[in-house]
């Protein structure tokens, strides 16, 4: 099938006013006999439920936690951005949309960028509306903070804990359509499998994670906002639940999978401290903000730190190498993530890692603390003022700012980061790649279609940040309520889909063989014990830097590991009840298909891009010598996997990516 | 470290539940504590016996899903943490340590430690929202401007991740903590003045309808709860109750 992205004719302000025009409504009255499931419900998934309800839909809404409210969005922290110029630092929507697509190393689809960049403005003024508690200045107006990637301030915040705040917004929308009985909630229950009839997505399969029942769920059009898969690394900063399954199923039922390789590894994340690990923890980007980034210049400084003969603190200011402001004097610690990441990993890959594992740079304070503090003895006229006074001063600037960040690095590492500098090193944090989707946000399935990170249109091959709690929302609140009417339109004469047709039968009976063969199969080796050996190929073959020696011998270590977990995996309890264990197995079975789509992904793009650095192309001389080399003229394409089975065999589509608005320019951040 | 668990097994809602016994040991003191228990979950599948359900998620202390009953404190012994901000080296080599699910009548246990908190979001749907339409066309956000002491003191309120510990450890089993941090957020704000009343008494009512206990003030939620959620939203909760009755 022919990628058709419908993106509509004309200059790029217009299009999507001028869409919005053209488009087929729903009659008020007919929205009532019209059913949409959404899957996930974080901001995507739950902006788009509250809204689709109050346009008067029959939503039904499916989440695996207890709660909406808990959906990995909550974990969030530093902001959302939006294109107000409140700060009247020169910011306008082009600029949003050119610093998005350049961020995303042109690698994005120009047309929805730019409509993701006009609707941010309205998600502020919404979740302002909706009693979000975003920080103020001292005039009673919203404060905004920089992020890496962009010369303006644009992100506006709620302490560390934006995505909560703003998740508890969509969660509290939901609230209001639950008790209206527009949406129906389905908490504690996981989507298996997409129904297909006359080739249009007619339902799901769904399995209650408490009861272990096997639902069918019918509905005019199905939404999947399911999140991210960067679990396919095992190690993450992706909450424990959060799968691929909601997407890998509609794959498997006809949705193509784009780019899959694209993979944002954050910068500024807690080193892994032993293998044991579960998961990873990110300390906001904004931190780099305040934070100024450094190893020691010296080797012999590295060891005596490593050893415990010298303390971070004793390194004098010529002592310390602050890589990024070294190399990127435009931007110093602000540079993008791929960006830093690469240049972190450089450092330590070089030796200059400063913890034991070799690890780790440091993200020092000192500065800032000084710099506010000798500010804030000016603002209260303290004359004089002591080296200890200054600190205590500064040291509260910056708690109420990063407070919460400070307290949790000091749970996890039992270091106090206002007193010494925090370590931090990249991790696997947020997938660029994701369900292809039309401007419609409709995948290749007629009726389906993907929102969030479950997508894959907007960032291109890196995420700037705050610009994922963007998405989310711009696509559940604005954009899909739209869209979506286009299609439902022909569907007003529809009426009630039944769920007892041979469609829902089928694919019924395939889910249950499948969970039954899990619980009865009796092999030797754990879920996790799958899971951790994958997520082992993946960072080591196919992580921040790739050959193509190693993807293809990835390849072929993800299909050897997904053989040997369907002979050997052991799944205890019973399907009948609740069985967390059983809900792994799934998810893994998936994560090991999708591993290796991943690794052909990255194989096939020969370029380096974002934050997938292929060892075989990079500038070997001139002012970029050392930074990944991109290469338009034979990798502008989004990669579009149709599904074929194995997935060695998937077929790749090619949508080429048209940039009539910004030049595609080497990206330079120096 | 070595270490003795003791820890609730419940098969679901309707059988009995009875303590048991484990032993894991080479637990290391940086582990969190959910990592030690995935120790030994691995153990028990290792041995097809059927692993301890417990319900966890973001495992950095945001989602709210996370919620043991440690020692005869809700998420442990440290302060101001949930269970899975929780290190091992809050514990010695050789302890015992006991595992519960949190208990309230209006939080029944599924299975093992995981109990069922949908109570809350009842008390949500009776209210804790704003009524504005979520398809566009609001006011620019800087059209009402918020003094940053309120904005700040909505924020300290809407900090609250909802895991229910302030309830497990409440004697009375009350849910006062928790809905009066979500009435605060909202009565500290312009935006949700308009059905202020209503809100406050719609909580309050489904709050005492799904079987939470009063509030004694005796502080031990304050206490326990990760976000530092205070007692001073019980009291504003309270004013705002009254404003409404009169």
């Amino acid at each position: 099938m022919a990628l058709n992205s419908k993106v509509p004719k004309g200059p790029i302000k217009d299009k999507w006013t001028d869409y919005k025009n053209h488009i087929n409504l729903v009659n008020p009255a007919n929205k009532r006999h019209i059913d949409v499931i959404v899957v996930g419900t974080g901001l995507a998934g739950g902006s788009a439920s509250a809204t689709l309800a109050e346009l008067g839909y029959n939503v039904k809404a499916f989440a695996y936690q207890d709660s909406p409210r808990r959906a990995h969005s909550i974990a969030a922290q530093g902001g959302i951005n939006a294109a107000k110029n409140y700060q009247g630092d020169g910011d306008s929507t082009y600029r949003l949309f050119y610093d998005t697509v350049k961020g995303g190393d042109y690698r994005s689809r120009e047309a929805n960028v730019y409509r993701l960049a006009e609707v941010s403005a309205n998600i502020i003024d919404q979740c302002v509306a909706q009693g979000v508690p975003f920080a103020r200045d001292y005039g009673g107006l919203l404060d905004n903070r920089s992020f890496g990637g962009v010369l303006v301030s644009r992100t506006f915040y709620a302490k560390g804990q934006t995505g909560q705040q703003l998740l508890l917004g969509a969660y509290s929308a939901m609230n209001r359509q639950i008790a209206r009985g527009k949406i129906e909630m389905f908490n504690r229950h996981e989507m298996l499998d997409v129904v297909v009839v006359d080739g249009k997505a007619r339902g799901i399969i769904a399995r209650d994670l408490i009861t272990g029942e096997i639902e069918r769920h019918a509905a005019h059009a199905v939404v999947i906002a399911s999140g991210g898969y960067g679990n396919v690394y095992f190690l993450s900063t992706n909450a424990m639940g959060s799968n691929v399954t909601a997407s890998w199923k509609i794959h498997k039922k006809g949705a193509y999978f784009a780019n899959p390789c694209y993979t944002q590894i954050h910068p500024t994340c807690i080193p892994r401290s032993g293998d044991y690990q579960s998961k990873l923890t990110l300390m906001s980007e904004s931190l780099r903000n305040d934070g100024r980034i450094w190893v020691p210049k010296k080797m012999e400084d590295v060891m005596a730190i490593r050893e415990g003969r010298k303390k971070p603190t004793d390194l004098s200011e010529e002592e310390r190498d602050y890589y990024l402001e070294r190399r990127y004097p435009a931007f110093g610690n602000l540079v993008p993530r791929d960006v830093a990441s690469r240049a972190a990993k450089e450092r330590c890959d070089a030796g200059f890692g400063v913890n034991a594992t070799g690890e780790a740079v440091y993200l020092d304070f000192k500065s800032a603390i000084t710099r506010y503090g000798k500010e804030q003895a000016k603002i209260h006229n303290i004359e004089n003022a002591s080296d200890a006074k200054i600190y205590e001063l500064g040291q509260k600037i910056v708690e109420a700012k990063y407070g919460n960040l400070f307290q949790m690095y000091e749970k996890i590492v039992d270091q106090d980061p206002y007193k010494t500098p925090m370590m931090i090193y990249p991790a696997v944090h947020y997938t660029m790649g994701g369900i292809w989707v039309d401007y419609n946000l409709m995948t290749t399935i007629p009726g389906c279609y993907a929102i969030g990170e479950a997508n894959f249109s907007d960032h291109g091959a890196n995420r700037l940040g705050a610009s994922a709690l963007m998405q989310g929302l711009a696509d559940g609140y604005f954009v899909l309520p739209y869209t979506i009417g286009d299609y439902l339109a022909n569907d007003i004469r529809t009426g009630k889909i039944s769920t007892e047709t041979p469609e829902f039968e089928a694919a019924e009976k395939e889910v249950s063989e499948r969970i039954n063969f899990f619980v009865n199969n009796k092999g030797t080796k754990s879920v996790d014990y799958f899971h951790k050996k994958l997520g082992k190929v993946m960072w080591d073959k196919a992580g921040m830097s790739r050959n193509g020696t190693g993807l293809k011998e990835a390849m072929e270590e993800i299909k050897a590991i997904r053989e040997e977990f369907w002979k050997e995996v052991s799944v205890p309890g019973t399907a009948s009840e609740m069985n967390p264990e059983l809900e792994k197995a799934g998810r893994v079975a998936d994560f090991l298909e999708l591993g290796e789509l991943f690794a052909k992904d990255a194989l096939m793009r020969e370029e380096s891009c974002g934050g997938h650095f292929r060892e075989e192309s990079a500038e070997l001389d001139g002012p970029q010598k050392g930074e990944a080399k991109r290469d338009d003229e034979n990798f502008a394409f989004v990669a579009a996997w149709e599904y074929k089975g194995e997935p060695a065999d998937a077929v790749l589509h090619k949508e080429e990516l048209e940039f009539n608005d910004i030049e595609l320019k080497q990206r330079s951040y120096k | 470290m070595n270490l003795t668990l003791k820890i609730w097994r419940q098969k679901d809602a309707s059988s009995k539940g009875q303590m048991v016994d484990y032993k894991v040991t080479e637990i290391s003191e940086h582990m969190s504590f959910l990592e030690m228990m995935d120790v030994l979950n691995e153990q028990l599948v290792n041995s097809d016996e059927e692993p301890v359900a417990f319900d966890h998620d973001c495992r950095e202390g945001i989602c709210g899903m996370c919620s043991m009953y440690i020692n005869g404190e809700a998420h442990g012994p440290d302060r101001g943490v949930t269970t899975c901000q929780l290190h091992m080296r809050m514990f010695k080599d050789g302890d015992t340590i006991t595992i519960e699910p949190f208990r309230a009548a209006a939080f029944p246990v599924i299975k093992d430690l995981v109990v069922d908190r949908s109570s809350f979001d009842r008390i949500q749907h009776a209210g804790g929202y704003i009524s504005v339409n979520t398809s566009g066309n609001t006011q620019d956000a800087n059209s009402i401007p918020i003094s940053k002491h309120a904005a700040d003191t909505a924020m300290d309120a809407a900090t609250c991740i909802g895991c229910g510990a302030c309830v497990a450890t409440c004697k009375n089993s009350s849910a006062m903590l928790f809905v009066g941090a979500k009435v605060s957020q909202y009565a500290l704000l312009p935006q949700g003045q308009v059905e202020a009343a209503d809100r406050v008494r719609n909580m309050v009512a489904q709050m005492d309808l799904e079987g939470f206990g009063n509030c004694t003030n005796t502080g031990a939620c304050e206490v326990e709860c990760p976000k530092g959620i205070s007692l001073e939203n019980i009291a504003r909760m309270n004013r705002e109750l009254m404003k409404a009755s009169v």
